[in-house]
Formats: structure tokens, C-alpha cells, sequence
């Protein structure tokens, strides 16, 4: 193997922080993840420099595909300011020379993202990576993994679809509010990380692929470009993302943009009122970019 | 007739096992436990038929292997010999030569059980509708509102009352929890039916009607069953053939009242004589 050290200069490390065996083998893991859609592929999840719980599964999975010319763009909750999103773009930007980063989703080809996907469609171009705290959606009805595996490999997952029945009876509608369980090209279900309801069907029949790392669970899995993604639910219970209308029932729009088909977050004012947003934040400024280009021109 | 089950040889040892083992335990040698090397004959030989609607009762003292042998033929424990044909309609399927996703199929599909020990049946951290839906969630009945109809019409049937049926079994009593665990069972009118001392432990009024509710649901929807108990009570009423077990053998088989008033082997004797 022609695993030649290509250290960054001034410093001890490997480009990418990992040694190319550990690249390789986590690039092994995602052939392996795209080869069986939605599969948990194993994986020796690194030590990193921070603690896990802090992205470090996504992260192994960006340092191993980056490569010279790649464009990164790292968010957190929709927003590319936030401190976990600012560090782990610095760490990236430390030890990767050479590469560019970006907040414009357009222009990235690799985006890590905890817990949102981009609301502007990837390309076929661009890959997206999740970081996953709990990989395995059948931990919450059953603690063996031994018989969890067993389980996936069968398809069984009626008892996550008990717990759906009985959220219906508990409450008249499923309340999973995020890590929506999702059956990936007819066999898997995987824990699609936090992402909210909202982007679930969004995973459906995309152009660009999804990789998902856990860092402490040691998995890596895949939603591969136009691959079906349907979330569980009954026949006659149809899913459903998130609900943005007002009392009125009209569609609430992003107070900093006006943009009214975007997830939206709450904000809390101090007296009480409630003002909401885009939670991606390229997306609210791309917005606000068209609406100025469009007012600029002449009628 | 039509036979539904076909059982021939069937053996579970617990251990190492050794040469030894079949012919130094047994009701002759009056022990399980093989002396050679230590491992438990639980059952060796067993082989019976079930046809069509009937009650085949299973009796002997604790540890003669009756409860092994429903679990083995429900896969809940796989034998280490034997075989047993199953025949549903004009198909057969040789059990213990199918693949696990199979035998979870026919688990779901087409067999029900009900255990002495409801936490074994039901799941008691959620309600008693959502453990018959589970049931019917595994035989891909999707649709929530035909799930909700049919495990309401499942406990009336086994006269739950309705108005709890999103209430967690651990807050029922044991008989209701027992016919919950029926209602279950019977979710997905299973061709065949295994009763694990189902009244053990009831009292005898409770236990009166649930007896009563199981010849029912034979009469009505022809549901062959397999029967185990110590009871001799239970079987003189439900069945009509059983076999009699002895440290992991068959010492006895025939007509329900064939045993009871006239036994062969010592060891029946002595059973049927000391219940009265």
C-alpha cells in the first residue's frame, strides 16, 4: 500500500489529522455503508481530539473523504456560526491545508451538518455528512444487540411500529419530533440522526449522497443518491412533517427573510412573543440576496 | 381428518451430551440427568400427531419436558434432534430445517402461544391493545384503524372489558392478563395453538372460564391445540387424546379417557390416583 505520510508542513500531523490506514478503512466502511443501504457498518471510530458526543463520528467520515480542491462547508442546526460548527470548521481548516471552506451550500462539495439538512437541494456533485449520536433506531424496544442485528437483518421492526400505535392512542398523532425512524430502499430502518420530521422526505430520492458517522457507536451507514427513504407509519395515518401555520392557518413566514417554505426556528421574546426564522442560515441569506437583487433591477 | 402437525423424534439435551446419555436416563433409570457427563435429557423420542382442530393434552410431573416440547415446536428453544412437519393447507413445512426469517414468519403468521407466565406473552410496558397490535404488526397489517377494530374485537371476545384496553397489563389481574395473552394468540386466527399452563396459578373460578373461553374458540374457529399441563382437571375437559411424559420420554399415549379411567403404565397410575 502506497500509504505515503503526506504531513502538513510545521507540524507532526497527517493531512486530515488520521493516518491514511485509518482513512482507508473508514472509506472502506462507507463503500460498504452505500453497498447495503442503510446497513450499520462497524467501524474502529478513532480517538479525536474532542470529546465524542461532539461530532467526532461525522468528522472521521469528512477528514477521510476530503481531498485537494474540496470545498467544505460544516453546520450546526442550520447555522454556520454556531461554536460546534465554528470548531470543528477550524479543526478542518488546521489540518487539512490547501482546502477551502464556505457557509454558501452551493458551493460546497462536502458539508458535515449536525442535526439539519440544507434546505437548498444538493447536487449530485456534493455529499452530505450527518453526525449520529444514537445509530440504531431499535435501541429504544430492544437493549440486546446481539438481537438488535438479528432484528434488522430480519426486517422485524413491528415493535417500533408498536411504539408508533401507541403514541396514536396516547396522543391522536405520532410525536417523534426528530430521529424519525426511516426505512431505507425497502429493507433497513435507520435513525436518520436528530434531523427534524421536516427533512425526512428530503432524504427520499436525492441526488447527492447522505453518509451517516457515530463516533461513540463506532457505525457509519448510507442513504446512496436517489435511494427510497420512507419514515414508518400506518396506512391509514399518513406521516407528517412539521406544521408551520398560525392560529389563522396561514403559513408562517421567516421574519428576517419572509421565506415561507423553510423549516422554521422559535424564537422567545422577552415579553413573551414569538418570532420564528429560517434555521438554515445560507438559505435566510440567500433569500434575502434574491429579494434585493429582484428590488434592484429596474421595473 | 386432516393432520397439522407431525412430530417424530424429538430431543433437546441440555450439555455436552455423550454417548451415554439416551440410555442412562429415562423413566427406567428414573433421572434426566445423564451420569457420564452431566447434561439434562429434557426430552429424547418424542413423537405425536395433531389433526385438525383438536386437543392434544401434554401431561407429567414438573421437569418431564412437556413445556420443552412446545417450545421447540414455537422456536423458542431449538432441539438439538428431531423433526416436526407442519401442514397448512396444501403446503408443508418441515420445521426445523427452515431459516430463522421463515420460522419468524410462521411464529407470526400461523402459530400462537399463550405461556403460564404472562411477562413471557405480553410486553408490560405497553397496553393491552398494543400488544395484540404488535402481533398483528408482525403478520404486516398496516393499517391503524383496522388494527384498532380487531384488537377491540379480540378482547370482547375474550371478555376484557373494552373500556380498558389501552391500560397496561401490569395494572390487570392475572386471569385478565391471561386473556389478553388468548386475544393475542389468537390475533391472527393461528391455525394452531399452543397452551402453556395456562391456569396454573388462577383460581379455580377464573380458571373455570377461562377454560371455558378456550373450548370455545375451539369450537368456533377449529383451532388445533397442544395442551400442557400437570392439571389433570384441565385435561379430562379440554382434550381428547394426550400423552403422558416422564423424564423426557413418552410413557403413555391414547384417548383422554382411555388414560384417566383405565392407565397403563405404573407411573399414569399413580398420577390419576393420587388427583382424586
Amino acid at each position: 500500500m502506497n500509504a505515503m505520510p503526506h504531513t502538513t508542513r510545521g507540524s507532526a500531523y497527517n493531512f486530515g489529522f488520521l493516518d491514511e490506514y485509518a482513512k482507508k478503512e473508514i472509506r472502506r466502511a462507507v463503500l460498504k455503508a452505500i453497498a447495503i443501504p442503510g446497513y450499520q457498518v462497524p467501524y474502529a471510530s478513532r480517538e479525536m481530539p474532542m470529546g465524542r458526543g461532539f461530532g467526532t463520528g461525522g468528522l472521521q467520515l469528512t477528514l477521510a473523504l476530503i481531498g485537494p480542491g474540496e470545498v467544505v462547508k460544516v453546520i450546526d442546526q442550520g447555522s454556520d456560526d454556531s461554536v460546534n460548527a465554528v470548531n470543528l470548521r477550524q479543526f478542518i481548516e488546521m489540518t487539512c491545508p490547501g482546502i477551502a471552506t464556505t457557509t454558501k451550500t452551493a458551493e460546497s462539495t462536502l458539508t458535515q451538518s449536525r442535526h439539519r439538512i440544507p434546505e437548498q437541494p444538493l447536487t449530485a456533485a456534493q455529499i452530505l455528512v450527518l453526525q449520529v449520536p444514537y445509530p440504531d433506531p431499535l435501541v429504544v424496544v430492544e437493549p440486546s444487540e446481539d438481537k438488535r442485528k438479528v432484528m434488522h437483518g430480519e426486517a422485524d421492526y413491528s415493535r417500533l411500529l408498536v411504539k408508533l400505535y401507541e403514541d396514536i392512542v396516547q396522543f391522536d398523532e405520532i410525536t417523534i419530533s426528530h430521529r424519525y425512524p426511516t426505512r431505507i430502499n425497502g429493507h433497513y430502518v435507520i435513525d436518520p440522526s436528530p434531523i427534524p420530521r421536516w427533512d425526512v422526505p428530503r432524504l427520499n430520492d436525492a441526488a447527492a449522497l447522505t453518509l451517516f458517522g457515530a463516533g461513540r457507536e463506532k457505525k457509519i451507514y448510507a442513504v446512496p443518491p436517489h435511494t427510497r427513504a420512507e419514515p414508518l407509519a400506518f396506512s391509514d395515518v399518513p406521516f407528517r412533517v412539521e406544521d408551520f401555520r398560525d392560529a389563522a392557518g396561514r403559513r408562517r413566514a421567516c421574519a428576517r427573510c419572509g421565506c415561507t417554505d423553510s423549516f422554521l426556528d422559535e424564537f422567545v421574546g422577552d415579553a413573551g412573543s414569538k418570532t420564528y426564522q429560517c434555521s438554515d442560515s445560507d438559505w435566510c441569506d440567500e433569500q434575502l440576496l434574491q429579494a434585493e437583487h429582484a428590488q434592484g433591477e429596474p421595473a | 381428518m386432516n393432520r397439522i402437525l407431525e412430530v417424530r423424534g424429538l430431543s433437546r439435551i441440555y450439555g455436552p451430551g455423550c454417548p451415554h446419555c439416551v440410555d442412562t436416563t429415562g423413566p427406567e433409570a428414573d433421572t434426566n440427568l445423564c451420569p457420564h457427563c452431566g447434561s439434562i435429557v429434557a426430552i429424547h423420542d418424542v413423537s405425536f400427531d395433531l389433526f385438525e382442530g383438536e386437543i392434544l393434552g401434554v401431561m407429567g410431573e414438573s421437569g418431564s419436558g412437556k413445556s420443552t416440547v412446545v417450545k421447540a415446536l414455537y422456536f423458542d428453544q431449538a432441539p438439538t434432534g428431531g423433526e416436526a412437519i407442519f401442514f397448512d393447507g396444501d403446503t408443508q413445512h418441515e420445521l426445523f430445517a427452515l431459516n430463522a426469517a421463515r420460522q419468524r414468519w410462521l411464529r407470526n403468521h400461523r402459530f400462537g402461544m399463550v405461556y403460564q407466565n404472562p411477562h413471557l406473552g405480553l410486553n408490560f410496558n405497553i397496553s393491552a391493545g398494543g400488544n395484540i397490535a404488535e402481533r398483528l404488526l408482525m403478520s404486516d397489517l398496516m393499517d391503524y384503524g383496522a388494527i384498532r377494530e380487531r384488537a377491540k374485537a379480540l378482547l370482547a371476545r375474550t371478555e376484557v372489558l373494552l373500556s380498558r384496553v389501552d391500560d397496561l397489563p401490569k395494572h390487570f389481574s392475572g386471569g385478565m392478563q391471561q386473556r389478553v395473552q388468548i386475544a393475542k394468540a389468537l390475533a391472527t386466527q393461528p391455525p394452531l395453538l399452543f397452551l402453556d399452563e395456562v391456569t396454573t396459578g388462577l383460581d379455580l373460578s377464573v380458571q373455570a372460564r377461562i377454560l371455558d373461553l378456550i373450548l370455545e374458540i375451539q369450537q368456533e374457529l377449529k383451532t388445533a391445540m397442544v395442551v400442557v399441563t400437570h392439571d389433570l382437571g384441565v385435561i379430562r375437559l379440554l382434550t381428547g387424546r394426550a400423552i403422558v411424559m416422564k423424564y423426557g420420554r413418552v410413557i403413555e399415549t391414547g384417548l383422554t379417557d382411555q388414560i384417566l379411567e383405565d392407565p397403563q403404565h405404573a407411573y399414569t397410575q399413580r398420577l390419576v390416583a393420587s388427583a382424586l
